[in-house]
This record gives structure tokens, sequence and C-alpha cells, in this order.
């Protein structure tokens, strides 16, 4: 009830604004909980703005009543103890009036049992993009996991070389499906530094920190794609880890479900396959793209003091070994992730042959390539 | 302070004085040097720096002291004096509660969350399964996640209280008999001056230097034995963070309020500067000096005991 | 050295000040010193103000256009440690230097000499911080809050921690000469409530400054440790935990940002007060209210920290904490508008400039109460909602205050008048400035942009448009602040002792300009 109040005193107002009236507040979002934050929004919003009214509507008044050339004698009054207790009692009934209602929202929102039927995804940050497992769904012998990483080229947003899509920095190659009516539970984490995970339509913002779990729940009430930021600094990519949320029907999520179980199998079957230069060179390249190039840059020359250069790198040209167990292990402490869990061995193998036999690498190097078996020869090795 | 008004003498403002200027330029190389030397870039700036810094202090001090004596005090400036340590004091407080609050906190949320239990200890069962919430923790949550044995072995010999038996051997205790008694003897020098014993004075105040001096070397042979028998270091998790953190800005404090009073001790031997009435510059040192021991007793209850 | 106590002998202090460059050198002069920190601050807010010009022309449409993300983090990370460390506190500590003494009539601060020490460590750590420009890996570009473990892992992270360290003892070493002067220096008669509301302010701020620097100095000092070191205050592996590092830094920034605003809340007093002829409205109360806010400021750190997943109870006390200090900072506003009640009011330019701070900073502070409701801080928090916040209480607010006192005490200084019509212009500008930038910030804000964004998605575009033209339109109009001060500088008509009709207090009293030594001689203050 209250909201619709609200949201009709917004729509007045923003006849006089020229964007459309959606952009310029909060939104309603698709949640219980997302509702009520809003409702809770505008009430504190018409009390400042009542406050505001009153307040300057005296100030403006009093400053044009008692100009000089219209009040030539001041008075000379300093104090009335019966008026400023009054303007400090006033204020605190407000505050406490505010605070009753803020104080059940929270309460609500701090709920954070797992509910009969609800589910548990637990959200990683990594710089920069989001990784998401689905305790409960085993693939093979892990839970579901997979990553989440920007779409938009880069083409877009360096120097506006071609057109924006609509969906500009707000796309993803995986988003994350979670059903509706359905408790979900993001239990979140960070693999780095500390990034936030904010979901305006659930009216969901909790720090990802590393090391420690932060739990948000909701429950989607409508289907639809929701778009929401990494909202925590965490280094020069924090503007391009976007979260997208396909929130489906029960159906089409264990429909959804059923195709990840599939790939799983397909994938087996793709490393065995006889692998061409070509080819590996073609989905490395595609892959150093988006998944290399923020930091290593597309010309694999790097940034001096951040990144080192990998065209020209000792162990990018000469030490296959080396460089596969830094792609699978990370190197610890520094930005450099471990790429094991991000990337399948096919991807895997690919970019290292893409690396080592591109920008005058394979001119300068052994020009040996890595095959999808290497890496799945690594991994049984390692364990 | 009272809402009294303060008496107004004619206050003593220095002329113009290129001390500060210099000691902000020895400031500069000592903070660059001290940037460089941690980065790895060669640590000579930093020495340069820090001769700098001292010899510009000491000079500095030491013109306070020849103005003093010339007698441009008037008690308006001492009393500003007065003022101006206690609120450095105050700020040296402030300090060491960061440390402390970083302690509590560790102590009372961060381990605990780790190890599985309180309001957040989802984050122990499912990033940090093995590590379990004990202080002071032996293993830190990564080496319970590798499966790794724990490097250091433990308090069990000298850092941390375990049992009354052992006390007689156990270092801190000595720490603490040191550095409460200097506390003493500090204030007994401190009424033998304002006797105007000035033998007296000397005696005790060096052997409150002497117990400053032993409360450091008995800390240096603690932390020899941290590292070379314990594996107790800055970097074996946060027990060794806050232990050597705590007590090495601690010690860092009790060589600056031993070199504070032996320069007092100086002043007053070789220079006879003290009289009953005027003695701020010891009086200073010696307010240092207990509140360096109070840090000293929050530590042991903290860091060492509880 | 002994040339000093030489003069002393001769018992003569009416020396001018030395010639040449040297005298801003070796000055021991509160007036020299004060004049010093405003310089310096006005040169480090052109600074700040171009880096906030960069900003704002990469945020003018959507993409990428004149910096790459890792410029734009160190941009944004550089205006806001210059504007808060280097323009807005040196400012307040340049007008506590000229007017503390003169005001509570002392000849001077308590420690000359180690008043210029304060002043000349801060070229020093700005140095020392923005020598980073000139290595690899540049400028820090971890934020002003510089939290763990993004800043443990930057390059350069020493060199900004030893300027921060330089900066601390520069405040903390200001603040106990601010301390000591008005605890012990007060002319004969002028007790403490009858202290001046702008002396008032200071002495709260500078008690905060030395209860929460000595805590930043804790921050870096771990930050350090943790970076080159191996300690794990801050990492989760070892044991600590990344929040805690934002527990300590927020006990110091809460108190921070009121240190920022608590010096304009004794300026605008004065100034309100002298405009409208009638003496302030309730000043008892307003040194209670002062205190108030000081001592709650202390208690609600955490409100910068709703999200990081504090427990419930957490949570709600520094929620309700926070919320209370509307009530002394309404009582502040309300006073300030039942001063103007009744009075007989003109509006010259520090006028001006006080009501629009009256009204913009409650604007702000409308939002920072929005804030502090928790529930929908999750929304808010990281947002240009916060932006627009902050800079509602920090550019209409600190900074308006600044310009209001400039030209309030200019004459004082310089025994000119400033040049009144181009003064209204100058705040004309700079009001339709500011609002045209800031306010639309709240709208992209709501819709969800976040800050420390070096590109953002399509829907923010118009408002982000408008926000960077207001902002050229304020940054252009600060040149014609420039221009009015050095004009003033140099010449202008003459003022007179007193400058303004309605003015009170002992700095009215002396010629303008202020004689290099004043009160000598304790005035007296009658009761
Ligand atoms: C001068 C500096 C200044 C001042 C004065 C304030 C004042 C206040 N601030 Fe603000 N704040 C900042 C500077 C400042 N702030 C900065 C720099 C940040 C961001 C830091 C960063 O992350 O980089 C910040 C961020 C910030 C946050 C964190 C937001 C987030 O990151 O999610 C919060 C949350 O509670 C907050 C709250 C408040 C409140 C409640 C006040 C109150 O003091 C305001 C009180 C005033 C009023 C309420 C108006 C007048 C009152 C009346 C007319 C009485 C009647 C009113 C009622 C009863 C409603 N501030
Ligand atoms: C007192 C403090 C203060 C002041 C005065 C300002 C002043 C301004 N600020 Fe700043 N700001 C902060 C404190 C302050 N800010 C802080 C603490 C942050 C957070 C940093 C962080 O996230 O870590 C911040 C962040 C911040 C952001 C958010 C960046 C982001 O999150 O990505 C933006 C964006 O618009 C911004 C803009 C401005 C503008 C346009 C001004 C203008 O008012 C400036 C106007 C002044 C001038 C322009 C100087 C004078 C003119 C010249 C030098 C001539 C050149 C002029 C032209 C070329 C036109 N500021
Ligand atoms: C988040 C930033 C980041 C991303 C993304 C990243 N790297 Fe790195 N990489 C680094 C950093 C930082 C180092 C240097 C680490 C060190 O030596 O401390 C590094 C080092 C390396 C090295 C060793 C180079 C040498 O000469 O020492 C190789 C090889 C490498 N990366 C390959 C890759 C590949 C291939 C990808 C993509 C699949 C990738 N990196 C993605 C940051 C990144
Ligand atoms: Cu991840 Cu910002
Ligand atoms: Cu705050």
């Amino acid at each position: 009830m209250k909201n619709k109040l609200g949201l009709f005193i917004l729509y007045l107002l923003s006849s006089f604004a020229s964007a459309d009236w959606l952009d310029v507040n909060m939104p309603v979002g698709v949640t219980d909980i997302s509702q009520e934050v809003f409702t809770l929004h505008m009430a504190i919003f018409f009390v400042v703005v009542a406050i505001g009214v009153l307040v300057f509507g005296f100030l403006f008044w009093s400053m044009w009543r008692y100009q000089k050339s219209k009040n030539d004698k001041p008075a000379d009054f300093k104090e009335n103890h019966k008026l400023e207790i009054l303007w400090t009692v006033i204020p605190t009934l407000i505050l406490v009036a505010m605070a009753i209602p803020a104080s059940m929202t929270l309460k609500t929102i701090y709920d954070h049992e797992a509910e009969e039927g609800g589910i548990d995804i637990q959200v990683i940050g990594w710089q920069w993009k989001w990784q998401y497992k689905y305790l409960d769904e085993q693939v093979g012998n892990k839970p579901l996991s997979f990553f989440s990483n920007l779409t938009t080229p880069p083409d877009q947003y360096e120097f506006n070389r071609v057109e924006k899509s609509e969906n500009y920095l707000l796309e993803v190659d995986e988003p994350i499906v979670i059903p509706v009516d359905t408790s979900v539970r993001f239990l979140i984490t960070s693999n780095d530094v500390i990034h936030s995970w904010y979901m305006p339509d659930f009216a969901v913002k909790q720090d990802a920190i590393p090391g420690f779990i932060n739990v948000a729940k909701t429950r989607v009430n409508e289907p639809g794609i929701y778009r929401g930021n990494c909202t925590e600094l965490c280094g020069e990519r924090h503007a391009y880890m976007p979260i997208v949320v396909k929130a489906v029907t029960r159906d089409e999520y264990d429909a959804w479900l059923q195709t990840k179980r599939d790939a799983a199998e397909e994938l087996a079957y793709l490393t065995e396959k006889e692998w061409t230069v070509d080819e590996l060179m073609s989905i490395g390249e595609e892959i150093y793209a988006t998944r290399c190039a923020a930091c290593h840059q597309a010309d694999g020359s790097g940034i001096a003091g951040f990144y080192p250069a990998l065209a020209g790198s000792d162990i990018v040209m000469n030490d296959k070994a080396r460089q596969t167990e830094i792609l699978m292990e990370g190197i610890r402490g520094s930005q450099m992730q471990s790429f094991a869990e991000q990337l399948n061995e096919v991807e895997m193998a690919s970019v290292i042959t893409f690396t080592k036999l591109s920008w005058g690498n394979e001119r300068s190097g052994d020009g040996e390539i890595v095959l999808p078996k290497d890496i799945v020869e690594y991994k049984e090795n390692d364990t | 302070m009272s809402s009294e008004t303060v008496g107004h003498q004619k206050y003593y403002v220095p002329e113009k004085s290129s001390i500060p200027i210099v000691f902000a330029i020895a400031t500069f190389f000592a903070g660059m040097g001290a940037a460089n030397a941690i980065t790895g870039n060669g640590s000579t700036m930093l020495i340069a720096g820090m001769v700098a810094v001292v010899f510009t202090m000491a000079y500095w001090f030491a013109t306070v002291t020849r103005e003093s004596m010339a007698g441009l005090d008037t008690p308006q400036l001492n009393t500003s004096y007065v003022y101006g340590m206690g609120w450095f004091i105050f700020s040296e407080v402030m300090f060491f509660f960061a440390f402390f609050g970083a302690l509590f906190y560790i102590r009372s949320f961060s381990i605990t969350w780790l190890g599985g239990e309180g309001a957040k200890g989802i984050a122990g069962d499912l990033l940090w399964p093995e590590f379990e919430a004990v202080w002071p923790p032996m293993i830190t949550p990564e080496q319970s996640l590798l499966g790794d044995q724990a490097t250091t072995v433990g308090p069990k010999e000298n850092m941390y209280l375990h049992s009354l038996s052992g006390a007689l051997t156990w270092l801190p205790l000595w720490n603490t008999v040191v550095l409460l008694s200097s506390s003493a003897t500090v204030h007994v020098a401190h009424m033998a001056l304002k006797e105007n014993n000035r033998k007296r004075f000397n005696f005790w105040l060096g052997i409150t230097v002497l117990l400053a001096f032993i409360f450091v070397i008995l800390q240096a042979v603690e932390y020899y034995e941290a590292y070379a028998h314990l594996g107790l270091t800055l970097s074996s998790g946060v027990y060794g963070t806050t232990f050597f953190m705590l007590t090495g800005f601690h010690g860092m404090h009790v060589l600056i309020g031993g070199i504070f009073l032996l320069t007092q001790l100086v002043r007053s031997t070789g220079y006879n500067h003290f009289s009953d009435k005027e003695h701020f510059g010891f009086e200073a040192a010696s307010w240092y000096w207990h509140f360096v021991d109070v840090v000293w007793v929050c530590l042991f209850l903290f860091v060492y005991i509880l | 050295m002994s040339a000093v106590v030489e003069n002393h002998n001769h018992d003569d202090h009416h020396h001018g000040p030395a010639k040449g460059f040297m005298r801003w050198l070796t000055t021991t002069n509160h007036k020299d010193i004060g004049t010093l920190y405003l310089w310096f601050s006005f040169a480090m807010f052109l600074l700040g103000g171009a880096f906030a010009m960069g900003i704002r022309a990469e945020l003018f449409e959507p993409g990428l256009q004149l910096m790459d993300p890792i410029r734009y983090n160190q941009l944004v990370t550089m205006h806001g440690l210059i504007m808060v460390f280097g323009a807005v506190m040196p400012a307040f500590v340049g007008l506590a230097n000229w007017l503390i003494p003169m005001q509570i009539g002392a000849p001077d601060m308590a420690m000359p000499r180690m008043n210029n020490l304060s002043f000349w460590l801060l070229p020093v750590a700005f140095t020392i911080l923005l020598s980073t420009a000139f290595m690899e890996g540049g400028l820090p570009g971890f934020g002003w809050t510089f939290y763990a473990p993004l800043s443990t892992n930057y390059p350069n992270v020493a060199f900004f921690v030893f300027a921060v360290h330089i900066m601390g003892i520069s405040s903390i070493m200001g603040s106990i000469n601010v301390i000591v002067t008005i605890m012990n220096m007060r002319a004969p008669g002028m007790t403490l409530m009858k202290m001046p509301l702008f002396v008032w302010s200071w002495l709260i701020t500078a008690y905060l400054l030395i209860a929460v620097m000595p805590v930043l100095a804790g921050a870096v000092t771990m930050l350090l440790m943790d970076a080159y070191f191996g300690t794990s205050f801050f990492d989760a592996a070892g044991g600590g935990d990344p929040v805690l590092f934002q527990h300590i830094f927020w006990f110091f920034g809460h108190p921070e940002v009121y240190i920022m605003i608590l010096p304009a809340f004794g300026i605008t007093s004065h100034i309100i007060s002298t405009f409208s002829r009638k003496p302030l409205f309730g000043h008892a109360s307003m040194v209670y209210a002062m205190v108030s806010i000081a001592v709650l400021s202390f208690v609600v750190w955490a409100h910068h920290m709703f999200t990081v997943g504090m427990p419930l109870a957490a949570e709600l006390f520094f929620m309700w904490a926070t919320m209370i200090i509307a009530i002394p900072t309404g009582v502040k506003v309300f006073n300030w508008c039942a001063t103007m009640f009744k009075g007989s009011i003109t509006y010259e330019t520090p006028m001006l400039f006080a009501v629009a701070f009256v009204v913009l900073f409650t604007i702000g502070g409308f939002s920072g109460l929005m804030l502090a409701i928790t529930p929908a801080d999750f929304q808010y928090h990281d947002t240009y909602f916060v932006v627009a916040h902050f800079h509602y209480v920090l550019v209409p607010g600190s900074i308006f205050s600044i310009m209001a006192a400039v030209y309030y005490w200019l004459p004082k200084w310089t025994g000119n008048m400033y040049d009144e019509k181009m003064g209204r212009l100058h705040f004309w500008l700079s009001f339709v400035g500011v609002n045209v930038t800031f306010f639309p910030q709240h709208f992209v804000g709501l819709a969800g942009m976040p800050r420390r964004y070096a590109d953002y998605s399509l829907q923010f575009a118009e408002w982000n448009a408008v926000s960077s033209v207001g902002a050229f339109l304020f940054g252009l109009s600060q040149l014609l602040f420039l221009y009015i001060v050095v004009k003033t500088v140099f010449a202008g008509k003459k003022a007179t002792p007193q400058v303004w009709d309605g003015a009170e207090g002992l700095e009215w009293t002396v010629d303008s300009p202020a004689p290099y030594h004043t009160f000598e001689t304790p005035p007296k203050v009658n009761g």
C-alpha cells in the first residue's frame, strides 16, 4: 500500500525530469525484501523532505522578512530553553519512529537459516569475474561450478570504437541461473581481494571477503534477467565484473542443470580428440582475449610494475612445464590466479599454445605446443 | 581544566628559527629512505635521514634547554610544556589502542569465526574445515587446509604462561619485575629531586636507566628464543603477528624512554641542570616512563597471561 | 640559536617579518604560518580539483575515453587523499593559526617552532606521496580508504604509508599546539564558555585529531607489515581478517569526517551572527552540540561497513548510534535559523556562502541519515548516492565554509576589501555549479551506479553528462576565487579595523591588516 503511494508520488515528480523515472530512484525489485527496503527508503525520504520543507521554509522566510531593508532593528534574544528542548525532543521522536521499522526489516534480512527445499550457491569473487558453485548439485564428483565473465568486447569500451550494445558492461558469458519462488542462499566469499556482490533487484549487497563467508538469502518472485555489479573497489577492472542472474521456473531450472551435466560428459570426449595447431590457436586466441588480456594486454606486453609481459617471457617461450604449473596453480601472493577451475582442459591447452606461438614468441622460443591430454596428465599426476 | 582563566605574563615567542625546516627536510629523507629501503632500493638515504633527524632533534632539545636555563621560561610556558607532554602521551596511548584493538578483534572474532564458531562460523565450516579456534593458535588456517605440520612449537616454552610451576623460569615475569621496579625507582628519584637531594636523585635515576636496558636485553633474548627455537616469527600467523607487533612497539618505546631518561641523567650529572622546582625535562621523561610501564602491564595481561 | 636569546634580552618584540624567502621557511609567527597553510591548501585544492576534472571528463560518457582504468583509480584515490589531507584539513589549520591567537587574545601559538614544523611536514609528506607518480607502478590506486588486501599487494604502498605517517605527525603536533594554546593562553576574563565558537570548534576538533590520527598511524603500520614483512593482520590464511582493517580505518575515518566539518560549524556561527547583526542564538547549546557530535563520532564508525557482514547486534547498534547524531546537528541548524530570525540581515559574500552552507550541508546531512538506515544502505552503499552525500557535506559544506571564512577575514588579514561584485559572482557560479554537479549523483546512485567505476552502463549516461558539465562550471569558478584573493592581497579599498558592522570579537579590535604581533600584552575581556 505504502509503496504504491510512493511510486505514485514519484511518478508525479518524474514528469519534471526528462529521464525515465526508473532511472532516478531505487528499483522496487522482485523480492519481498527489496520491496520492503524500497518502502523504507521512500518513507525516510519523505520524512526528510518534510523536515527540509519546514526548516528551509522558515529559513527562507526569515531571510526575506528580516533583510536589513525590511527590519532595521535586530532583536537581541540569545536563547529560549523551551524552544531548544522542543527541537531536541521532536527529532528524537522522529528518529525513534524511523528506527523501529528499519530494525524490523534488518532482522528479517538477517534470517540466514537454510530452508527446506532451498538451494545453496557459493559465490566467489575473483579479479575480475565471479565463480558460482552449486553446493547441492554434483557434476561428476564435484559440485557444479562455472565462471561468469564479461562479454562486452573491448572495442566497445576502449575509445568507443564501435556502437555500444544494449547491455553494455552488464552482459556475461554464463549467467547464474536460479529457480523462482525458492529460497536461495548465496554464500559469498572471495579468492583474492574484497569484492561485493550487488544485485539491486534483490536488495542484496554483500561484500566478498577472502577467507570468510557472508550469507545473503533471497527468494525471487518473478522470472526474468537481473543485472548487477561488483561494488567494492577490487583493482583496475572493478567496473568490468558484472553479475547477471537468470531467474527461471523450476522446470527450466532442472532442464538447465541437465544441460550442465551433459556438457561435462562431452568435455571428457573432447580431451581425447586429435587437435590441430590451428584449432588450438583459434580457441586460445579467444580465451586469451577474454581471460588474460585484462592483465597481460592484448599484445602480450603487460603493464610495467603490475603485470609481466608474456611476449618475450622466458617461461612462456621455453618452459612448458612451468607455464602449465603457473596456469594451474597460480602464483601465490600475486594477482596471477589459478585457472585450473576456470578453463577446461581444451581451453587450458589452447591458451598456453596460443601464448607460445604469438607475438614473435614462436620465433624466439622452442615453438612447442600443449595438448589437452597434457593437461589431463598434469591433473592426474597432481592428485 | 577548570573554566578559570589563566594568568597571562609575557609569553616567550621565539624569533625565527631554522631548526624546524631542517628537521622537516631530514624527515623527508628519513621517510623517503625508509620506503626505499623497504622496497629494496638500498638504505643509504634512510641512514642519512635518520642521522639527520636525530641530530636536529638533539639540537632542538638543546636549544630549548638553553633557553630555559637563560631564564626565558615563564611559569605559563612551563604549563604549555606540561599540557603538551600530556597530550603527546595520550596520542601514544591511542597508537597502542589500535594494536590492542587488533589483538582483541583477532582473538574474539576472526579466530573464532575461522574456527567455525560464533555468528559467522560458517566461514570455518566451509572454507577452513580443519582449523580450530584456540588461542594462541599454533597452526594457521592455511596450514590446516594444506595439512601441514605446525611450524610453531608453541608457547609451552616461553611466550605464554602455561603453568604456575614454570613461572620462575619464565622470562616475561622477570621482564615485568624489572619494569615495575624501574617505575618505582624513577619515582624514588623524583622524590629525591623534590627534596633537592641530587646524589640520591642521580643514583636512583641511574638504576632506572640500567633497568630499562636490562629489560631491552631480556626482550632481545626472548625474541631470539622465539625465532631460533620456537618457530614463532612475524610471519607465522596472527599469533606471531600480534605478539611481535605489540611487544615490539612496546620494546621500542622502552628504548626511547630509556634514552630519554639517560639524557636527563646526563643533564643532571654533567650539566647540573635541575633544581627542586625546575625539572620539567625529568618529569616529562618519568611520565613517559610510567606510560610505558602501564602499557607493559596490559601487554603482560593480554599477550602473555590471558 | 644564541641569537634568539639575545633578541630577547632587548626585550623588544616589535620585529616585523624577516625579509625575503627565508621568512617563510623559518617563521615562527602564527600569522605567517597560517598564511602558508592557507596557500598550501589552496594549491592542493587546485591539484585535487584538477584530478576531479579528470574524473568527470572520463565519466562524461560511457566508455574509456581518456585513460585506462589503472589511471582512473589513481585519479580517484589521489583526488580523495589530496582533498581530505591536503586541502580541507590544512585550510582549517591555517584558519586556526590565524584566528585562534587573535580571538583569545594570545600573542601567538603556544609552541611557535613546532607550529612551523607542523606546516613544513605537509609539503614533505605530499612530495613523498606524489613522488610515486614517477615510479614504476605509479600512484596509489586503491581508494582513499586503502582497504586491505587490495592495498597490501599494491606497488609503492610503502611510500604511501610513510607519507601518511608524516601527515599524521604533522596533525598531531598541530592539534597539541591548538589545545595548549586554547587551554593555557586565553586573555584574562576569557572563560571557556565565553570563548568564540570557532575556537570552541577547534578545541574539539583538536581532541578528535589527537585521538584518531595515531589510530590511522596504527592502521598504515599494520598495512606496511602485512605488505612487506609477512604478518597476517588482514589475511585469513594466517588467522587475521580483512574486515579488521576496515574497523581500524573507520575508527579513524568517521571522526575524521567530523574533523572536516566542526570548524565549519564554528565559522558559520560567527558569520551568521555578524550579518544578522544579532547575537548567536544558543551559544551554550552550540558548544554542547559539538561536544556530543564529537563524542558520538567514536561509536558510529561501522556505518561505513554495513555490508561487510557484521553480526546483527553490531549492525543495529551502529545504525542507532549514527541516527542519534542527527539530534545535536539539528540543534545547530535550528540555532542558525533562530539567529537569523528577527535579525537585520545583509547578504555580503561571506553571508551568502554561510547561508548556502546551512542549506546544502543539511541536504547532505539528510542523505547521511538515509545512509544510516542499514537495510536501505544495502542498496545505497558504494553507489553514487554515497558520493553525492559526502560531496554535499564536503564541498558546499567544508569548502564553502572555508571560502566564507576567507571572504570574511580577508580584510583583516590583508587590510584590503575584496571586490564585492566579483565575490557575489563567484558565489552564484559556485552555488549553481555545485548543485548541478552533485545533485544528479543522487539519481544515478539510487538507480545503482557503483562508485569508483571508470566506465558505466548506458542508463546512467544522461545524468553523468550533466554532472560533468556542472563540475567544469564549478571548477572554472574557482579560478575566479584565486583571482579575487590575489587581487585583494595587492590592492583594494582599505578596510577599517571593525570591517563588518555586526562583527564581535577580539580580532576586530586590532588594525586591519592585523599587526605582525598582536596582544603581546593580553587584552582584558569583560564579563
Ligand atoms: C564533512 C563530512 C561529513 C559529515 C558532516 C557527514 C555526516 C553524516 N554522515 Fe557521512 N560521510 C562522509 C562525510 C561526512 N558525513 C564521507 C566522506 C563518507 C564516505 C567515505 C567513503 O566511503 O569514501 C560518508 C559516508 C557516510 C555513510 C556510509 C555510507 C556507505 O558507504 O554506505 C553513512 C552511513 O550511515 C553516513 C552517515 C552520516 C550521517 C548520519 C551524518 C550526520 O552527521 C548528518 C547529520 C545532519 C542532519 C541529519 C541534517 C540536519 C538535521 C536536522 C535539520 C534535524 C532534524 C533531522 C532529522 C530528525 C532527520 N555517511
Ligand atoms: C573535501 C573533499 C573533497 C572535495 C572538495 C571534492 C571535490 C570534488 N569532487 Fe570529490 N571526492 C572526495 C572528496 C572531495 N571531493 C573523496 C574523499 C572521494 C572518494 C575517493 C575514493 O573513492 O577513494 C571523492 C570522489 C569523487 C568522485 C567519485 C569518483 C568515483 O567514485 O569513481 C567524483 C566524481 O564525480 C568526484 C568529483 C568531485 C568534483 C567534481 C569536485 C569539485 O568540487 C572540485 C572543484 C575544484 C576544482 C576543479 C579546482 C579548481 C580549478 C582548477 C584547478 C582549474 C582547472 C579547471 C578546469 C579544467 C575546469 N569526487
Ligand atoms: C588478474 C590479473 C591476471 C590475469 C587475468 C592473468 N595473469 Fe598472468 N600474471 C599476472 C601477474 C601479476 C603475474 C606476475 C606474478 C609474479 O611473478 O609475481 C603473472 C604471471 C604470468 C606468467 C609468468 C610470466 C613470467 O614471465 O614470469 C604467465 C606465463 C602468465 N601470467 C600467463 C597468464 C595467462 C595465460 C593468463 C590467462 C589465461 C593470465 N596469465 C591471466 C596477472 C594476471
Ligand atoms: Cu570486484 Cu570490484
Ligand atoms: Cu561516517
